[in-house]
């Protein structure tokens, strides 16, 4: 099963069982939801942003897979400190890499996030690996609800 | 993938002796051979396909027919002259008479082609509802209904002020048949209904259902796409006005279904959708339209799928549908025993008269994971929420894992179905 621990590596499955900034956050600045109408899965995403456009806090709540939930984990580990612009060039690049054909992607940018770089060979699974990115994102442009259809 | 799998899995015991998984001497070994597919590799494993309830695989028979059709009689159908349109539509018309006398149907007029059951039930919504249902009338489904049984007559709601009513179910996945009985009402118009619950595999008892049903004076249609390939279906011993159910289920092609209607219902139903075929004459000022079933099927059918789907017909009468449904049934008990004994996991639908869908949450897992790590032990099933959102709703679930048995599955698959379950615990942790 090489091929398939590739994409549930071990920190995968940590990250699913002890999912990290799991919670509420009452005093959330920036805020969306999330859903995958395939399969129900529904994360929502909260935020903190100061005047700086440094995202000081961000964590979720929700119920998914494995590949969701660890994603929106380490995505929630990655974003801390970082300023908007940075992290949505993160994601950018994230989204690039599990949905560009013809691109090798660079592991080392992505950084933590180069763990789910796996599931670009399950393009099924791509939208669960992608949910909490998407969900981030509309939260900063100041959309309260995203869909992946 | 390439082809050596399907044959393997044929169990020897130590004296060389082929084991008979069935009580009825039905030799699942043998009837496998028919499906090449089931020869593939998947992930370079023996392909376990466990997703009949989504679709099932094809027998050569099946494949053979519409090849001969494709090579010997193709032409477009009711219109040429030439000899290959006669050959074509013969075995068009051919077809439509083997399905009536499939389900028991008193006239071949009374079955309409259509692309599946979904297209059956909008049919149905769309031209005897629009021409029946008003405003404060009511629409009484079940809880349980495919997504393809409910949204339909939302449509109709809308375009008439018509009322939905939901009969609710307990939560071993059965019909609460007083609440059912109470729902119906003189204001009650159509009662639309499910035979086997593709989430849940509850048999609903539709006989009696569609008596309370034409009691008080309700037309009732019947969504028989799961049940169709695991049951002796007969229309007319049921009583219902619309029975729908699709090709791809029973083993033959996507792509055409069949709506069962009573004929002085189909005869007094305004068409679906207007082109050739489905007319008699057209000037600019008027058109009028064909007798039923060619009244609603407007331009070219698939000319070819009918004649495929006439011989999964033939396929599964010839195995006999009572062997098929004893086959299933060992399988279905087989699998639930072993799921009884599985740490963690929890049936969802445990009705007492059940057709062989195992539909399943284990505890700690997302159906997705288990489908993703499954597949690659070669075990083709189901995750999510099978069309059915009010059934998770109803279980709180988002979603379930879901495997379901046709007549070429094996006790030997339905271990190795655990086993591959056994492995997503080694994944995940």
């Amino acid at each position: 099963m090489a091929d398939l621990r590739e994409l549930y590596q071990e920190v995968i499955a940590e990250h699913n069982k002890n999912p990290r900034n799991f919670r509420w956050m009452q005093d959330a600045n920036r805020m969306a939801v999330g859903v995958n109408p395939l399969c129900g899965d529904k994360l929502t995403v909260y935020m903190k942003v100061d005047g700086n456009d440094t995202v000081t806090d961000v964590s979720f709540e929700g119920s998914g897979c494995a590949i969701s939930v660890s994603s929106a984990s380490i995505m929630t580990q990655m974003l801390k400190g970082k300023k908007i612009d940075e992290a949505e060039q993160l994601f950018k690049g994230f989204h690039e890499a599990v949905t560009k054909e013809d691109q090798q992607p660079d592991l080392e940018a992505l950084g933590k996030i180069a763990v789910l770089a796996g599931v670009k060979a399950y393009p099924s699974r791509v939208k669960c690996a992608t949910l909490s990115w998407h969900t981030m994102h509309a939260a900063l442009e100041g959309e309260e609800w995203v869909s992946t259809e | 993938m390439n082809t050596q799998a399907g044959q393997a899995t044929r169990p020897v015991n130590s004296a060389g002796v082929v084991k008979n998984t069935g009580a009825t001497g039905y030799d699942v070994y043998r009837v496998r051979e028919d499906f090449p597919i089931l020869a593939e590799l998947s992930h370079g494993k023996p392909l376990i396909y466990l997703d009949n309830a989504a679709t099932s695989q094809k027998p050569r028979q099946v494949l053979e027919a519409m090849d001969h059709a494709y090579r010997h009689a193709y032409a477009n159908v009711h219109r040429g002259v030439h000899d290959l349109s006669e050959r074509a539509t013969r075995a068009y018309e051919d077809a439509r008479s083997r399905v009536q006398r499939f389900i028991g149907a008193n006239d071949a007029r009374e079955i309409v082609f259509v692309r599946g059951t979904t297209e059956a039930i909008n049919l149905v919504a769309a031209t005897y509802g629009r021409a029946n249902i008003r405003e404060g009338d009511e629409i009484l489904i079940t809880e349980m209904e495919h997504h393809s049984n409910i949204v339909p007559w939302q449509l109709l709601r809308e375009q008439t002020g018509a009322k939905l009513k939901v009969a609710p179910i307990n939560d071993a996945g059965e019909l609460l048949m007083e609440e059912f009985e109470k729902l119906l009402s003189e204001r009650t118009r159509i009662v639309a209904l499910v035979h086997v619950s593709n989430a849940l595999g509850t048999i609903n008892p539709v006989r009696r259902m569609i008596e309370l049903a034409h009691d008080a004076g309700a037309k009732v249609l019947i969504d028989g796409a799961q049940a169709v390939p695991h049951m002796r279906v007969d229309v007319q011993d049921l009583g219902c006005d619309f029975y729908a159910f699709s090709s791809h289920k029973l083993y033959g092609p996507s792509g055409v279904g069949v709506l069962y209607g009573r004929y002085d219902l189909l005869d007094a139903m305004p068409p679906y959708q207007g082109g050739g075929e489905m007319i008699r004459r057209v000037t600019f000022e008027r058109s009028d339209f064909a007798k039923p079933p060619t009244r609603f099927e407007a331009g070219t059918p698939n000319i070819v799928a009918p004649v495929g789907l006439a011989a999964a017909i033939d396929y599964v009468e010839n195995l006999g549908l009572e062997n098929i449904a004893a086959h299933e049934d060992d399988l279905l008990r087989y699998a639930t025993d072993i799921a009884a004994d599985t740490e963690g996991m929890r049936l969802i639908g445990t009705a007492a008269q059940k057709a062989s869908i195992l539909s399943f949450e284990l505890k700690g897992v997302h159906p997705h994971d288990i489908g993703t790590i499954v597949d690659h032990e070669g075990v083709a099933l189901r995750a999510g929420h099978h069309c059915a959102m009010p059934v998770m709703d109803h279980f709180r679930v988002p979603a379930t894992t879901r495997a379901s048995f046709g007549l070429y599955n094996t006790r030997e698959e339905v271990d190795a179905l655990f086993a591959s379950l056994a492995k997503v615990r080694e994944v995940l942790g």
